[in-house]
This record gives structure tokens, sequence and C-alpha cells, in this order.
């Protein structure tokens, strides 16, 4: 189970283990935290919400697109929903490769799919009020109903 | 029959998680106007279809016993 959405707190060591390999020369491990500001805007906490069974899918998806990428690569990522506070792990993501600079790439390129096509969603909930966060700012659209090129079903 | 899903606003806005409907044969662009009118959820062409746990296409046909969920821009991570 190198894919996984949790409801309780993400144990990262436990993420960083599943990639050990003797192969390996590096592991890199990227946090994601909730952060107090947004442009200003203080957060008091988030709720996150995932469509599970699909969200486990395209993450075992990002896996399969590192290990065609980058040769050699183990991949493990976790993702928590439910609510967080500031300061609380929302994702781990653990890469090991033979050599430190395809570890530290594949890594960026799982959080960076992560935001494009893991349906996972947080809501803000602010002093004054609360919004599903990459919708109403309509800062991302599909407006042919799907992601594009490569970010479909590869 | 199908099970349709909604998530995040879409979920706010349908005030509730799911309903069952008959699609099958509609196409999902035919699917979401059908919804967005009898739900009255507004932001939906913004959203993606996913039919089986898999992003579909607006031209894609609904078969009967799919599971269709709407999935608004995601923001994970």
């Amino acid at each position: 189970m190198n894919y996984e959405i949790s409801k309780v707190a993400i144990d990262i060591q436990a993420v960083i283990d599943k990639v050990v390999q003797r192969e390996a020369g590096a592991i890199t491990t990227f946090i994601g935290t909730v952060r107090e500001l947004t442009e200003g805007k203080k957060t008091l906490f988030l709720i996150y919400e995932a469509y599970e069974s699909m969200a486990v899918k395209k993450l075992q998806q990002i896996g399969d697109e590192i290990k065609e990428r980058w040769n050699g690569a183990e991949v493990a990522i976790t993702h928590r929903v439910g609510r967080l506070d500031i300061t609380d792990v929302a994702v781990v993501i653990a890469v090991s490769t033979p050599h430190r600079a395809d570890a530290y790439e594949a890594n960026r390129y799982a959080i960076e799919r992560i935001k494009e096509i893991v349906p996972i969603w947080k809501k803000e909930h602010w002093e004054d009020g609360q919004k599903w966060i990459g919708n109403q700012l309509e800062t991302v659209s599909y407006p042919s109903g799907k992601p594009e090129g490569d970010d479909l079903n590869e | 029959m199908n099970k349709i899903l909604f998530f995040a606003h879409l979920r706010d806005e349908a005030g509730e998680e799911s309903v069952m409907l008959e699609a099958s044969g509609k196409t999902v662009a035919e699917l979401k106007a059908f919804v967005a009118e009898n739900y009255g959820i507004h932001k939906l062409d913004t959203a993606m279809a996913a039919i089986n746990e898999e992003f579909a296409p607006n031209e894609e046909m609904i078969k009967e016993g799919d599971v269709i969920a709407f999935i608004p821009p995601v923001s994970g991570g």
C-alpha cells in the first residue's frame, strides 16, 4: 500500500520506509503542511475531502508515471483528509532513486501532479467565513470537461 | 440506474452527496446539463466528470450501472 488516504495523522517515517531499497543512493521527502497566511489572510483550519477510491488510483498513476520517467524510482504517497490545524501535515511524498538529482526532480513532479489530477479538495476556514478552494476562484477550469493532454489517464 | 456523486462545493449546492438517476444513453455533457438544471448547480461547466473512477470527456456515453462523479478543480497537496 504505497498510495494512501489517511484519516489520522501521517506517520512520516512509515512513508519513507516504504521506498527504502538497496539500489537507492537518495531518498527525498516532501512534507506539505497547513500554512496560516495566504496573501495576508489568516486561516484558522482546513478541511480536506477526497473521492477516496479514485484518489488512491490517481496517486498510483502518478507513481507509475514517475517509474516510467526516472529509472529505478520507488514512490510512496500518503494524503491526509479531515480537519487539519495550522502546521499539520497534509501530504507526505517519498521518492528513492539511485542518484540524488532524480529523487529531487521526481518528488517535485509528484506534488505538481497531485495538484492537477488527484480528486482531493480543501475547504479554508477563516475568521470571517469559509470556502472550497480551487473552484469559485476559477483559477483553474476545464472548459473541455477534462484535464488536457497528458493529464488524462495514461 | 446510475449513481451520481457530488464533491466539495458541488455537494453543498446539490444538498446531497449522491443521487440515483437514469443516465444511461446520455453523454457526460447531457448529464451535466440535466443535473445543473434539476439540482440548481451553477458551476458544473468548470467541473470534470469521472466515470467509474476515471476521467471522462464530455462526449463519452454513459452506460447502465456506471458511477458518475462530478469533480471540481482539485486543491489537494
